[in-house]
């Protein structure tokens, strides 16, 4: 395992001139030249071995004119990840190299910077707008952009209290003064013409020869947004030769409300039951991976009691994910219903024990900084305890039992190549998907953090990584899940379930942090920034859906468009989570 | 042979069939009802549920738990005269911690001083835009804001509630979360006693 100090020694050592050790209080990791960025990362990734870029994000620290692009870069054999960082001239244009041929992963990302930052990104061959629409004017993250109806900087509004008329916030603002068209802009009038663009990106049409004289076309066929195969409001513009997909783009952002940027009005408590809209199957998985950032921010221990029951929590989660997963699955191979609304059930279950302890089934915002909001109560407890060890292990039995032999499934799943393992790293794909190419990359295991280092458990794996393996694993997750349970359940102490006093303005020490937890889906990653006030002076999201997303078009080329149905399902995306 | 996956496949929705009908008549056998009883629905929300698992909204409905939280409300105590004594100061911590802001509280200042009077003129809710976190029921120092269980509010306008529409007796609260209840009132109440045995003592030492 390297430590990020013996990391430090190397790269300045290895550059002198070039990386600087970033010496900002409560930073880590390095400033690189923008000139050098392309060497450095490639030594980074080749002579250090941090094959896994995972995060890419930017920050505007307009009080210094400066925007920021930090890079986080992780090994798959485990340990704790690189951070380093881009510093440029807050003038437009700002431009910075892509390390999109180092590696491929960064692709939505860097576009993801580049929509709502403004950082070009050279040498990117698709720089075009991917959460906001194509005629927007403005990059809404730099903190000089306002957005419609806008009222303060931060959040307590003034308005609210000691003299809360209430009005309705759309009276303010009739339409169109508050909102940032361009210039000689009607949206009566609009004709999307940026399509062009979207087709461009795919491979170009060609006509040809097949046989003598018959021609044929590759024509271009949209999958969505509204299509029940696409788990949302997901676009995906395909290219075809028949039935063969040559060619694929997916359009997301229809349920985009910029997370990050209402996270920066949030005060830090505010942003947690806003976590829970993030991947909504999974609130719990949330609240985990936000409050542990915060935690590490505020360098605050956890209550021990609430350790295990963020645990207990997270585990219940990714079990129902993965029935729900399986579920859907089926769904889109056109088994409708029978085996979802199976799986559903048991969901009911492990949601009334969220409901029990939180208040709500999907919305929990249970977590807090330092702890949980409130204990178990002993009978949800023994429910939990029936449900471990008798109910979810038969349940999952029964569904492999109904579905895996079943020879429809089979054939349209063994085989169906889906990645190897050296594309799923370069692509920052992470969660389930990686590990059922034979990478056995669990954060839980590699980069351990709450207490699953005190349990005993198997990194899920599988070796072909093909549908069938992809499927396959998630009953093995389950397993290892009902395992870490039986254990969590069997250890858990008495005690309190908060370090903290509740507070509901907590103090945050300047500085970063970025934090990362395994989601049901991948690695969840939350990357916060403090200028020691109330209010994030950065808060951004690395969802694993919305990474994870951009090998599909790799996944996708050259097989059947039947497939592509399954392909996407495999991926296990959740519109709330991809469009933040 | 192929088609046996299939095959065990089906035998799995043939017993999940079969439950169906033998757990109704096992529930007659007993002399017990399944439907429309709080006894059946907590079965079948319970980890022995076998067979029929849906529960018949609206005519039947799920148990919610104590803890369940849709939208907010206020607290008032009946006061000697039968007047709605409402426990809220407003203090303003509710509408400062609200997440997406939609608490708006006007507060009462004395004519004559001008010094603020610890009552609420106003309370607006905007229930639109409330996201039921709980926060202003978690944070409310007074006890004076609490998550309501009934979810029964869909209508045709924009649901804004003032003040009157709010609150809801300090009995109704304890109906929905008796637990809850108690633990605060017995709280309240050390503290009260605390206070009047310190007041004593301070008495006692001054004369
Ligand atoms: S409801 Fe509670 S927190 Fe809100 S203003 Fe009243 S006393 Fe303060
Ligand atoms: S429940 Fe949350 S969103 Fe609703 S009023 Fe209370 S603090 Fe605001």
């Amino acid at each position: 395992m390297v430590t990020p100090l013996t990391a430090t020694v190397d790269l300045v050592v290895r550059f002198p001139g070039t990386v600087a050790a970033d010496v900002r209080p409560g930073y880590t990791g390095f400033i690189i030249n923008k000139e050098n960025l392309v060497e450095v990362a490639t030594a980074v990734r080749d002579e250090f071995g941090y094959d896994l870029l995972t995060a890419v994000t930017a920050i505007d620290y307009i009080a210094e004119n400066k925007m920021e692009v930090v890079y986080h870069a992780y090994k798959t054999t485990g340990g704790a990840g690189l951070v380093f960082r881009v510093q440029v001239e807050r003038v437009d244009p700002i431009e910075l190299p892509s390390l999109i041929d180092i590696w491929p992963g960064v692709d939505f990302q860097e576009r993801e910077a580049w929509d709502l930052y403004g950082i070009k990104f050279t040498g990117h061959p698709d720089l075009r707008r991917i959460l906001m629409w194509e005629g927007f004017e403005g990059h809404p993250l730099r903190k000089d952009w306002k957005e419609p109806f806008f009222e303060e900087e931060t959040k307590p509004f003034k308005s609210r209290w000691p003299d809360g008329q209430h009005t309705f916030a759309e009276n303010k603002n009739p339409f169109r003064d508050n909102l940032n068209f361009p210039k000689d802009f009607d949206p009566e009038k609009y004709v999307v013409d940026k399509e062009e663009d979207l087709y461009a990106s795919l491979e170009r049409y060609t006509t040809k020869d097949v046989e003598g004289n018959m021609k044929t076309d590759h024509i271009v066929v949209n999958l969505g947004p509204h299509h029940p195969s696409t788990h949302g409001v997901l676009r995906v513009a395909v290219t075809m030769d028949g039935e063969t997909i040559i060619g694929l783009k997916p359009v997301m952002g229809y349920l985009h409300r910029n997370h990050d940027k209402i996270g920066e009005r949030n005060t830090y408590l505010q942003n947690i039951p806003y976590t829970d809209r993030l991947d909504y199957f999974n609130s719990m998985s949330n609240n985990f991976g936000y409050c542990t950032t915060v935690e590490k921010l505020m360098k605050i221990p956890v209550a021990e009691r609430a350790e295990y029951i963020r645990v207990i929590m997270a585990e219940l989660s990714r079990i129902q994910n993965h029935l729900i997963f399986i579920g859907m699955l089926m769904n889109d191979l056109g088994t409708m219903y029978t085996p979802s609304l199976y799986a559903f059930e048991e969901r009911e279950l492990i949601l009334d024990i969220f409901e029990a302890v939180s208040g709500a089934r999907m919305m929990c915002n249970y977590f807090r900084f330092g702890g949980v909001v409130r204990d178990i109560p002993d009978d949800v407890l023994q429910k939990i305890k029936g449900l471990v060890s008798e109910r979810l292990p038969a349940k999952t039995d029964e569904m492999e039992r109904f579905l895996n032999e079943n020879e429809i499934l089979v054939a349209r799943l063994k085989g169906i190549h889906v990645l190897n393992a050296e594309d799923a790293i370069k692509y920052s794909v992470t969660g389930p998907v990686l590990r059922a190419t034979g990478v056995p990359y669990d954060l839980r295991r590699a980069d351990p953090y709450s207490i699953y280092d005190r349990f005993d458990f198997d990194v899920a794996v599988r070796q072909n990584g093909d549908m069938m393996d992809n499927y396959l694993i998630r009953f093995d997750e389950i397993r290892q899940s009902l395992r870490i349970l039986e254990q969590a359940l069997k250890q858990i102490p008495q005690g309190p379930i908060n370090s903290q006093k509740a507070a509901y303005q907590v103090r945050v020490p300047a500085g970063e942090a970025y934090g990362r937890i395994e989601s049901p889906k991948g690695e969840l990653g939350f990357y916060v920034v403090s200028n020691g006030k109330p209010n994030p002076y950065r808060y951004h999201v690395r969802p694993a859906s919305f990474v994870n997303l951009t090998a599909v078009e790799s996944m996708c080329r050259g097989t059947k468009i039947a497939d592509f149905v399954a392909l996407l399902a495999m991926l296990d995306i959740v519109m709330g989570e991809l469009d933040r | 042979m192929y088609g046996k996956g299939i095959l065990k496949g089906l035998s799995v929705t043939w017993k999940r069939f079969w439950d169906t009908y033998t757990e109704d008549i096992s529930w007659v056998m007993r002399g017990k009802k399944r439907y429309n009883t709080d006894e059946g629905i907590r079965h079948r929300s319970s980890k022995d549920t076998k067979g029929i698992f849906t529960v018949q909204y609206p005519e039947e409905q799920l148990i919610v738990p104590e803890e369940f939280r849709y939208v907010p409300f206020l607290v008032y105590d009946e006061g000697a005269d039968g007047k709605k004594e409402v426990r809220c100061t407003s203090c303003g911590i509710c509408a400062k911690v609200c997440p997406p802001q939609c608490i708006w509280i006007v507060r009462t200042n004395d004519p004559a001083t001008g010094r603020p009077v610890p009552v609420p003129t106003d309370f607006y809710i905007d229930m639109d835009i409330c996201m039921n976190c709980g926060f202003c029921s978690e944070y409310c120092p007074f006890d004076a804001i609490k998550m309501d269980h009934d979810f029964d509010i869909a209508s045709y306008q924009r649901n804004v509630y003032n003040l009157e529409k709010l609150m809801k007796p300090a009995a109704y609260y304890a109906g929905i979360r008796p637990e809850n209840y108690t633990r605060e009132e017995e709280a309240r109440k050390a503290k009260e006693a605390a206070k009047a045995a310190k007041a004593e003592a301070s008495a006692a030492a001054a004369a």
